[in-house]
């Protein structure tokens, strides 16, 4: 009997290996992918899709494809273009008014009117709503009422009063303050306006999102696959030049690019370090390595005594001079980063106040003269220095490795600069933000929009949200407020350069490099480029 | 026997208290804030952050949140994701199949193989075919599975283009046979080298000898007498090995992109979604466990001698 059960077993077993074998012929099929469709590489988003709660890129993948708001970034330029917006006017760079085109719909086919924009803006900001970007809409007055910055408050009204609706295209905003660009943050996917779907089953409407961009959603299969069609009735100028995107999740970059090689895959948009320096041997012309709105810095803790001191500028400047961008660059991330020569980042384009060489030459690699600086500032704070990162995540820990050697050897002091690996990120931001750095500290900056501004206010304003330096200057204040309230772009521009500069002399942090966005493509697609967020362009890929 | 497995039951309750205990309050006592991290590099907002807390629960002290956690697995519910907003269930839910399918394959080739290779080197101990299967297993053994994997990868999915490079649907059998088949290398070697001890060791022992007197066929003796005498450590690896692979299967995917427990651990780990992680975890265990009381009880119909009160 047992040895009847036994031969059971193993037949059993034989069949199942012989099936999977059998059946393993079928798999390729699967592999030329559907007519007209894009496969591109996707990560699980960390939040629930809603344009208000996505603050990273691969949620914001998806919202850029079904969404289109007030405002939209050329892909090329960087520029805010009208979108939806007939017009924005205004005359006190602090009252709003906003006419929208008619003529859109969601892809459920209900009209995209004023009150789908106040609506979503009033829901991003509500505290009740938990939304993780809802500083975006902070500008907005009566923000403070449905958002109070205190801890224990709670929301003393359900709609913010700076907004009203006024007929079925118009809508006007106060702010609580003149913000001369504001018109030109609305390109961001925080600001995309919502169905009444969205509010009345708002379960059903995150299983798939409905939206009034480019594409729709067929399919969403969580943590593993989301399937876009071409959405029909879509109003705007930039209709999609496929069929579809298919985007697959992978949470193994390299798997991703075998994926491509093997021809399984037609578009990554995050080449892995450990292929970069093959990429371009393999793709050839299908590997893009080009400047993204992202900065790394490296910051100083100024709420220490020890840094806070007028000379200690000098030492900060030094600092910046003892390292070698151009060989850290190079050698470390393969060009994959440019050396930073300003506070900004080169996709704003010149129009939109990236300067290159701003910095001077206080971030040139000098050997001599950072040696005479940190020595006029009274040299190094205790005579060393450490430099602080999370290690979990990026190349950390080499970079920050490649920088302490080029500042001791500069100072001709092995122990002059040590580095403080912390390991995970959530720890290494807890002490950031609870002020317990001694030393340097990395630092980032990811634009939520193209614009000057961006890059300097949320960072360096007194007690802004991300001065993690904890910097502040009378000065610089002063020049963001003029710019703020300047009555063009052009003026606006040139104060926030008036601004940076207070900055290069007062050096908070240290501009280390501009972050390049990598992406690669298959033979089966052409046209693919990225936008000024390192996000694939989808809409324009042609499928042969 | 009944009143045994009612015994190691029982004992299964507090193992299942404990364990969740240990891992719940490891998860907490990891340096940095989960909900802090939702922000990123950004300063986060104090209001929302107190908000979000009070509405997952994060802000009572520890042991009320371990007890409310508890109360809440007796009822199947196994908290929410706090990034993703996420039923764990759900999450766990996607990802069970696909790591059921890969462990069961991986399982069957690691048995099936695995004892048919050590079955013929220790009838042959001493030999060239024991000789070489010696060496193949001790290469398994010694080669890391990431490398394996990318070299499978490499050469059946780029170079030859006979797979898909990574696993395209999950529910497609075929597809998982390669992972698989990387997934058990380790075991498969294991599995054969105690096979061999095994049967070589029992091969010369009297009842052996007897069976032979007696006129049985060779078949017969090594069918019926030996293997089944020898397969007493075999079952226990295998017993142990069925957790290792559901669990164990990180690397390999990773590296073939299947959607399964493994990653879906890892990426709660790198996020500090601690409900997500005791929830895996207390599956696990839950796995392990009952595995391991079905190769104690596997153990008394191998060997007749051995009796359960």
């Amino acid at each position: 009997m047992r040895a009847a059960t036994r031969l059971s077993w193993a037949i059993a077993a034989t069949t199942v290996l012989a099936l999977t074998a059998t059946s393993c012929g079928g798999g390729n099929g699967t592999a030329g992918g559907s007519a007209g469709v894009v496969r591109a590489s996707w990560g699980d988003p960390q939040h629930p899709l809603e344009p208000a709660n996505t603050n990273e890129v691969q949620g914001g993948k998806v919202l850029d494809m079904i969404f289109r708001g007030l405002k939209r970034y050329n892909p090329e330029t960087g520029e805010a273009e009208d979108e939806m917006a007939e017009s924005i006017e205004t005359t006190d760079q602090q009252n709003f008014t906003v006419k929208i085109k008619p003529g859109w719909t969601f892809s459920d086919g209900t009209p995209v009117t004023a009150s789908s924009y106040v609506d979503a803006w009033n829901y991003g900001a509500h505290l009740e709503n938990a939304q993780i970007a809802s500083y975006f809409f902070q500008f907005i007055e009566g923000y403070e009422d449905v958002h109070p910055s205190d801890e224990n408050a709670t929301p003393s009204a359900d709609t913010m009063s700076g907004l009203a609706v006024v007929d079925d295209h118009t809508f006007t905003v106060r702010l609580t303050e003149p913000f001369s660009l504001w018109p030109e943050t609305l390109g961001y996917a925080a600001y995309a306006p919502l169905p009444r779907a969205f509010f009345d089953d708002h379960d059903a409407w995150l299983a798939k999102p409905i939206g009034n961009g480019p594409y729709k959603i067929d399919t969403y299969t969580k943590s593993q696959s989301m399937k876009l069609v071409k959405y029909e009735d879509y109003a705007g100028p930039d209709k999609a030049q496929n069929e579809g995107v298919e985007l697959r999740v992978y949470t193994d970059n390299n798997t991703a690019y075998t994926d491509l090689q093997a021809g399984n895959l037609d578009v990554i948009d995050d080449v892995p370090a450990s292929q970069l320096s093959n990429a371009e041997k393999d793709l050839g012309d299908r590997f893009i390595n080009q400047p993204a709105g992202i900065i790394q810095t490296v910051s100083f803790p100024l709420y220490d005594p020890a840094w806070s001191s007028p000379e200690a500028a000098k030492v900060r400047q030094g600092l910046s001079m003892a390292i070698d961008r151009e060989e850290i660059t190079s050698k470390i991330y393969f060009d994959t980063r440019t050396p930073a020569t300003d506070f900004t980042s080169p996709v704003l384009g010149d129009a939109g106040g990236y300067e290159e060489g701003l910095c001077g030459e206080f971030c040139t690699f000098d050997p001599e003269r950072a040696r005479q600086l940190i020595e006029e500032g009274g040299g190094l704070p205790g005579g060393k220095v450490t430099l602080s990162s999370n290690v979990d995540t990026g190349s950390h820990r080499q970079w920050m490795d490649a920088a302490c050697n080029s500042i001791n050897n500069v100072l001709d002091n092995t122990a002059a600069c040590t580095v403080n690996p912390v390991p995970t990120f959530a720890d290494f931001r807890n002490q950031v933000t609870n002020r317990q750095m001694t030393g340097m500290f990395r630092t980032g900056w990811q634009m939520d929009y193209p614009l000057i501004q961006n890059f300097l206010q949320p960072l360096y304003y007194t007690d802004a949200s991300s001065n993690d330096a904890v910097y502040s200057s009378p000065e610089f204040d002063r020049l963001v407020n003029e710019a703020n309230s300047a009555s063009d772009e052009e003026e606006a521009v040139a104060k926030f350069r008036d601004a940076e500069r207070v900055l290069v002399q007062d050096m908070p942090a240290i501009p280390l490099w501009y972050q390049n966005g990598t992406a690669a493509y298959s033979t089966r697609v052409s046209d693919v480029k990225l936008n000024p967020f390192s996000v694939p362009v989808y809409t324009d890929i042609k499928v042969s | 026997m009944g009143r045994y497995v009612a015994r190691r039951l029982l004992q299964m309750i507090p193992v299942f208290v404990g364990a969740t205990f240990i891992i719940f309050m490891m998860m907490y006592a990891l340096p940095g804030d989960p909900i802090a991290a939702l922000w990123g590099e950004r300063a986060p907002d104090p209001a929302q952050m107190a908000q979000m807390k009070k509405e997952l629960g994060l802000d009572l002290p520890i042991m009320q949140q371990y007890w409310n956690y508890l109360i809440g697995v007796f009822q199947g519910d196994f908290g929410i994701q706090i990034a993703s907003r996420r039923p764990v269930m759900d999450v766990i839910g996607d990802a069970l199949p696909a790591t059921l399918r890969l462990t069961v394959l991986a399982f069957v080739f690691t048995a099936v193989v695995g004892i048919a290779m050590g079955l013929i080197a220790g009838l042959r101990a001493g030999k060239k075919t024991d000789s070489s299967i010696l060496f193949v297993t001790l290469l398994l053994i010694s080669v890391p599975s990431f490398v394996l994997g990318y070299l499978v990868q490499t050469y059946f999915g780029v170079k030859l283009g006979w797979i898909t490079p990574s696993v395209q649907d999950s529910e497609n059998w075929g597809e998982l046979l390669l992972p698989a088949m990387v997934l058990a290398a380790l075991s498969l070697a294991y599995v054969a080298r105690l096979t061999r001890t095994s049967v070589a060791e029992n091969r010369r022992s009297d009842y052996m000898r007897t069976a032979r007197a007696k006129g049985l066929t060779q078949r017969r003796a090594v069918g019926v007498h030996l293997l089944r005498n020898s397969m007493i450590p075999v079952v226990t690896f295998l017993g142990v090995d069925l957790g290792n692979l559901m669990t164990g299967a990180i690397v390999t995917e990773g590296i073939f992109n299947v959607n399964g427990i493994g990653r879906a651990v890892f990426r709660a780990l790198n996020t500090r979604e601690g409900s997500t992680v005791v929830g895996i975890v207390t599956f696990m265990i839950i796995v392990y466990l009952v595995v391991s009381l079905l190769v104690d009880l596997l153990y008394a119909v191998l060997d007749p001698r051995i009796r359960y009160a």
